[in-house]
Order: C-alpha cells, then sequence, then structure tokens
C-alpha cells in the first residue's frame, strides 16, 4: 500500500481499502464525486481492488446484488454523499426485500459540516435506516476498520441484508491504526443457526404422520448456500413428498424432478397452489408467508400443520400462525433434519402418499402454463421456452430479470436445477432490476452466458448501464421481450378496470437494435416466428453484449394467476377461464 | 390452523441497548414504519460503564402483533436483549409527572388536599398556582390529573413508563 506512512499509520482511504481487501472483496460497482476522492486516489494507488465505473448509482447497487446472489460473496458498492447515496436507496431496499448481502460505502460531507445543509449533504444515515440491516457513521478514523469489519459480518450472518457506511470526507484524510479483522464474537448481534433438536424431532414426526406433506421452499435456502440446496433435496426426496418454491427460491430444488410441482402464488402453478391448499402438513424452509404467496389469508391452506424453518424470528408469525416454528440457519436444521428422519423408526403411510400424488397429477393435467401456439405470433412464453431449450445444456448459465409479465414468464418457463443461477427482484418488484444485476454476474462470472430476460419498458430504467458494459466489455445478452406495453400494468387494468390502459401503452419507444449499436453491442431482432431460433442462437454465440428485441404478442396475460384477494382454490387458469365458465368445477372465482 | 387470538393486549417491554446516536431513532422508526403502537417510551442512559441506554416501551397490539415487535426489536444490531415485562411476571411500574395547577380561593384549596390525599408534593408554589410532582402507576396519574382538571389545570409532563422486574435476575 503506498499511502503508507510511519509505524503501520494509514490514512481513513487506505484503511478503507485495506479493510475491504481483508474482507475478501475484489470488485467494487462505484461513481466518484467530491466526497469520496480520497478512497478513489487509494483505489489509484493500488491493484488489489477492481473498480467498476457504472452510471448511475442505482446500477452499482443493483450489480452488487447480482455479484453477490451468483457468487455467494458480499457485494461491495462506493458511491458519493447526497445525491450519490440517495440513488442508491432503491438498491438498498431491494437488497433489504431479497435479504442480499451488500455493504455500501457513502461519502459524506466533513463531520465539521454536518447538519449545516452543506453542498452535497444528504442524512444518508437517516435516510437509510428503515432499508438497510444496520448503518454506521464513522465519526473516528480509528474505529474505520473495525466498522468496516464489523458491517461485512452483519451483511452476511444471519438473515443476510445491506449495510451502509458514512464516511466523512475528513475522516477519510485523517491518520490512524488498521486492525485487521479479528475473530471475536460481537457483543450483540448473534444470529441463532442451530435448531431446537427436540423441535426438529417433533417435526420429522408430524411429517412422517402426513398423509399430504408439502415442503415450500425460499430464498433462504439460496441465501443458507449450496449445501442447503442439496440437503433439501435429499429431505424431499426422502419424504416423497411434493416441493414448491417461491420465485426467490427457483433453483434450490431441480426443476427437473418429478416431486417438483412448480412455482407457488400469484402466477403460481394450479398443482402447486392447490396442493398448498389441501396438504395436511406444510414445511416451509427458509420462505416468510409473503401475501403473493398466501393469497387471501384467511383461506390460505386451511387444514394444514405448519412447520416453519427460518432463520430470523421475525418472519415466524408474521403473516401465518404456524403451528411448529424452528429457528435457526437452513442448511444446519436440514442437516439435524435428515439425520431424524433416518433416526426415527416411524413408518410413513405410504398408501397415503401415493394418493396424495394421485391428487396432484390430477392437477397437473389441468396443464396450467398452456398457451396458444397456433396464433402465427410469437408469444412471450414460447420465447422463453426456446431461449431454455437452446441453452440448457450449457453449465453456466445465469438469468436476471426486470419486472413484470417477462419476469412471471421467466420464472414458469426457464428451469432451474441449481441454486444461485436466477436474480430476480422478489420483494420489492424493481424495475431496472436485470441489467445491472447482469452486469454484476458477468463481472463475477466472466465466461458464463449471463442473459437478462427484460420487458421493453423495464430495462429503459436502467438503460444507461449498456455504457457500464461496453466500457468493462462484458457479453451480457438482453433478451427483450418486447410488446409495447408496461404488460403486467395492462394485464391488471384488463382484469380489475374494465379494459381502460391508462397510461400503460409506450408509444416512440427506441429502436434497441440502433440502441445496441450506439452502446457498442451487437442489435438483433425477431418479428416473426420463423426468426426466433436464429436470433437466439446469434445471441448465444455472439462474444459481445447483445440487445435481443423480440416483438411478441402483446396482448398475452400471464396465467395462472390468483386475483389480489383470492384464496390458492380461485385461479384464474386462462382467458378461455374467463369466456366459458366464470365458476369452474373447482370453485374458482373470476374477479 | 392455530386460530388467531384478535385481542389487543397492553405490554410492557424493557430493551436493552447500546447508548449510540441514532439506536432511539432505529426504535421509534421501527414502530412508525411498521405500525406499531406506542403508548408510552422511556429512554435513558443506565450504564455508564458499559455504555448501555434501557428503553422501556409500553405498546398495545394482538399477541401476534406483540411477538412481531418483540422479533423486530429483537433484530436491530445494537439490541443487547428485548424482555416483555407483562409475560415475564411481577413487576413495578412507576411513572412522574409534574402538573401545574392554577387557582385561588376553594379551588386552590381542594386542590392541595386532593394532592395530600395522592401523596404528591407541591415542588414550587404561587400566590395563584402549585407545581405538583406525582409518582406512581400510569393509573394514579391519570385519576390525578382529571381531579386536577376542574380545579385550574394549565399544564402537564409526564416521564412515561419506567418498569422493572420483582426479584433478582437483572435484564443484561
Amino acid at each position: 500500500m503506498s499511502n503508507e506512512l510511519s509505524d503501520e499509520q494509514y490514512n481513513g482511504a487506505t484503511i478503507l481499502i485495506k479493510a475491504l481487501v481483508d474482507q475478501g472483496v475484489d470488485t467494487v460497482f462505484g461513481y466518484p464525486g467530491g466526497a469520496v476522492l480520497p478512497i478513489y486516489d487509494a483505489i489509484f494507488k493500488q491493484n488489489k481492488l477492481r473498480h467498476i465505473l457504472v452510471r448511475h448509482e442505482q446500477g452499482a447497487m443493483h450489480a452488487a446484488e447480482g455479484y453477490a446472489r451468483s457468487s455467494g460473496k458480499v457485494g461491495c458498492v462506493l458511491v458519493t454523499s447526497g445525491p450519490g447515496g440517495t440513488n442508491a436507496v432503491t438498491g438498498l431496499c431491494d437488497a433489504m426485500s431479497d435479504s442480499i448481502p451488500v455493504v455500501c460505502i457513502t461519502g459524506q460531507v466533513p463531520t465539521h459540516l454536518i447538519g449545516n445543509d452543506a453542498f452535497q449533504e444528504a442524512d444518508i444515515t437517516g435516510i437509510t435506516r428503515p432499508c438497510t440491516k444496520h448503518n454506521y457513521l464513522v465519526k473516528d478514523v480509528d474505529s474505520l476498520a473495525e466498522t468496516v469489519h464489523e458491517a461485512f459480518y452483519v451483511a452476511r450472518s444471519g438473515r443476510p441484508g445491506p449495510v451502509l457506511i458514512d464516511f466523512p470526507k475528513d475522516v477519510m484524510n485523517a491518520t490512524g491504526d488498521y486492525t485487521p479483522p479479528l475473530d471475536v464474537e460481537h457483543k450483540t448481534y448473534k444470529p441463532q443457526m442451530d435448531g431446537d433438536s427436540a423441535l426438529i424431532r417433533e417435526a420429522v414426526k408430524m411429517l412422517k404422520a402426513a398423509k399430504k406433506p408439502i415442503i415450500y421452499a425460499g430464498g433462504g435456502v439460496i441465501n443458507s448456500g449450496p449445501h442447503a440446496s442439496e440437503l433439501l433435496t435429499e429431505l424431499v426426496r426422502l419424504t416423497g413428498a411434493p416441493c414448491t418454491l417461491t420465485l426467490m427460491g427457483l433453483g434450490a430444488f431441480p426443476a427437473s424432478d418429478k416431486q417438483f410441482v412448480g412455482m407457488l402464488g400469484m402466477h403460481g402453478t394450479y398443482e402447486s397452489n392447490l396442493a398448498m391448499h389441501d396438504c395436511d402438513v406444510m414445511l416451509a424452509v427458509g420462505s416468510r408467508f409473503d401475501d403473493r404467496i398466501t393469497g387471501r389469508l384467511d383461506q390460505f391452506s386451511p387444514g394444514s400443520k405448519k412447520i416453519h424453518i427460518d432463520i430470523d424470528p421475525s418472519s415466524v408469525n408474521k403473516n401465518v400462525a404456524v403451528d411448529l416454528p424452528i429457528i435457526g440457519d437452513v442448511g444446519s436444521v436440514l442437516t439435524d433434519m435428515v439425520e431424524a428422519w433416518k433416526a426415527d423408526p416411524t413408518e410413513q403411510d405410504k398408501t397415503a402418499i401415493e394418493d396424495w400424488w394421485v391428487e396432484i397429477n390430477t392437477w397437473r393435467k389441468k396443464d396450467c402454463l398452456k398457451f396458444d401456439e397456433n396464433s402465427g405470433l410469437i408469444k412471450p412464453q414460447y420465447a422463453i421456452q426456446r431461449l431454455y431449450e437452446m441453452t440448457k445444456d450449457r453449465e453456466d448459465v445465469f438469468i436476471t430479470t426486470e419486472v413484470g409479465q417477462h419476469q412471471m414468464w421467466a420464472a414458469q418457463f426457464y428451469h432451474f436445477d441449481k441454486p444461485n443461477h436466477w436474480m430476480t427482484s422478489g420483494g420489492l418488484g424493481t424495475m431496472g432490476y436485470g441489467l445491472p444485476a447482469a452486469m454484476g454476474v458477468q463481472v463475477a462470472h466472466p465466461e458464463a452466458l449471463v442473459v437478462d430476460i427484460a420487458g421493453e419498458a423495464s430495462t429503459l430504467m436502467n438503460i444507461q448501464e449498456m455504457s457500464t458494459i461496453a466500457q468493462c466489455k462484458l457479453p451480457v445478452k438482453v433478451f427483450i421481450l418486447n410488446n409495447q406495453y408496461l404488460g403486467m400494468v395492462r394485464q391488471w387494468q384488463e382484469l380489475l378496470h374494465g379494459g381502460r390502459y391508462a397510461e400503460s401503452y409506450m408509444d416512440s419507444l427506441p429502436d434497441f437494435v440502433k440502441l445496441a449499436e450506439a452502446f457498442q453491442a451487437e442489435g438483433l431482432r425477431a418479428t416473426k416466428l420463423d426468426e426466433l431460433d436464429d436470433v437466439i442462437k446469434a445471441m448465444i454465440d455472439s462474444d459481445k453484449a447483445v440487445i435481443a428485441d423480440i416483438c411478441v404478442d402483446p396482448a398475452e396475460n400471464v396465467f395462472p394467476m390468483i386475483p389480489s384477494g383470492a384464496a390458492h382454490n380461485e385461479m384464474l387458469l386462462g382467458p378461455e377461464d374467463k369466456a366459458e365458465q366464470p365458476i369452474s368445477e373447482e370453485g374458482m372465482v373470476l374477479v | 390452523m392455530t386460530p388467531i387470538e384478535t385481542t389487543i393486549e397492553k405490554h410492557t417491554i424493557a430493551v436493552l441497548v447500546d447508548n449510540e446516536s441514532g439506536v432511539l431513532a432505529r426504535v421509534v422508526g421501527l414502530f412508525s414504519g411498521r405500525g406499531y403502537n406506542i403508548e408510552s417510551l422511556t429512554v435513558a442512559e443506565t450504564d455508564i460503564h458499559e455504555n448501555l441506554s434501557r428503553i422501556t416501551i409500553v405498546t398495545s397490539g394482538t399477541p401476534m402483533i406483540i411477538e412481531q415487535i418483540k422479533a423486530q426489536l429483537g433484530r436491530l444490531v445494537p439490541v443487547h436483549n428485548v424482555r416483555d415485562l407483562t409475560l415475564f411476571g411481577a413487576h413495578v411500574e412507576r411513572e412522574l409527572a409534574l402538573v401545574k395547577v392554577q387557582g385561588t380561593g376553594d379551588a386552590r384549596v381542594e386542590a392541595l388536599r386532593i394532592a395530600d390525599i395522592f401523596r404528591a408534593r407541591a415542588l414550587d408554589s404561587s400566590n395563584e398556582s402549585f407545581v405538583f410532582e406525582i409518582v406512581g402507576d400510569t393509573g394514579k396519574l391519570d385519576a390525578f390529573i382529571k381531579l386536577m382538571e376542574p380545579l385550574g389545570l394549565i399544564d402537564v409532563s409526564r416521564t412515561g413508563v419506567a418498569a422493572i422486574a420483582r426479584g433478582i435476575d437483572p435484564l443484561t
């Protein structure tokens, strides 16, 4: 380190860089400004940290999220004071909602100016208090290194999340000592990792006695590490139960496994939602009974006993009262549960489980994801199906999405057999997430095929990151399902607001092929069905960044759908549901 | 499914926190952000060696909400311990109020007489006013203030509830 002074004393900026390197950070996504210039100077003088210059601070946050989710490491962001910090707020909220470990360092005006409404001053610790797991204002250079180490510990431990460090400029220039990370227990923050073994044995007894069990897993399994996904898979196979995954959990159990009944919730499969509704024992693993999952709460799985494994005690009994909560890390609890299952001599009622599968398979026969394949138009579902077919044999495919209809189709039609390969904004639903997230994934996996399955409206929200992608020569593929609508808004207006399409149509969209070229990327377009495969092939084969503009049927809607406020057994299966029978045999109702 | 209890209960919760800047804002922001009630809140440093403050919150909600409040408080990083004194068992609660009453003649005499019954002390006296100090549980203070209203009550300052469990077993 070249800023070295005598006797191991360094300036604050250099201490920060040393601490980041010691925390295993190799990449920082950031944007310079007045209040962080000393840090940029320290970055300039070293070569252990790679800095990716984004085009907007929101892009830096989502890139760090993509990096973190695909690599299992803590993402790192560096932005300036005032607008630098406020622009990062959406990304912090997003990481908070999806429990993604990111450390965001913001510059701040010098301590003597704090509170004086100085130039580019914002109370960023105040602004971000509700949307970070924790935040710090460093007022003393001697506490800096320790604060950075603690921030990384808090970000990655327990239920992960974003942590912000606000760093005044005078502290960057002050000299102090560097303290390396110490292996000491945090004085207050000690998440419970191991589950109570008596409760785990009790859970096994409940599961063994079940006639209609279901395992419902979410993002907590992914966050616990790849080992947790393997254990989940083992447990599902031991129990013989159906497994359903949340949007955040896709990849935690292989989609190709016959025990997988698909994603659940608002746009989940018919079979998964009905199995959730009718089950007698539900094992929720690292999932939080989100409102997109439960639908109408008083009708949510009314006849079942519920077991809930979660590392966050505040996730338990928040929306749905459960019978047996087990607090602990998913990986640790599942290890014990698999063992307890094998040790418990009780026999399962195999006939009952077989009957349960007969029932599930009748629901499966509904083929709830079917769509019109003879329209002559490129159906968005078909486009994703083809993308999946043409990429599934590769080991290194990572998919990110924006937010809206295309996101749901991607979840339904792109299949994941492994965790950490699917990055989507689940909790906050941030349009503009996918492109910068893909950029972050590509930085972590330079050789991989990284595809942002996008909508034309969402992708325009952070399209400036194409410039970052060009500068860093990242071969990110943007696969736009272009329907010229804010599709999900239009779908709700069609179903719930009498087809009055207020402000959901976009005129004067850019020519995405020319836009790609303007950003030194390759632009491709498919307008006809027979052009689709060629475009996908050209996209995959290109070693450059690509924007593929797929002009899809603009009228297509996402089905199945549980309308807001409806129960799991009140699904809309498709447009014909509406036309043919407003109330179907299963008691499905239309809203 | 376990039936959901919907009766509203009042709970007194003690929270031991690091005495650092922003910690009260975290607690208060949690309550406002998630729509929980605060009926009273007191905070002061209680351990200068360990640099700890103790927050006492009186809140109300269904049992599910009360559980949520405690879990949410528990996951704040500077929080050392959360104790629901209402569930913990026997505990004592005290609150202090300063009550200013303006009046002359019979009303003034009556105010002084009631203060005596309530064991309130007069901390300040002028020709036409008193400032009383009264200590007790919330109900006693409410009753005293209500009685002072027709006698010329013009100003009240209350500390909010401080509470501690009976017996040994400190909050650490």
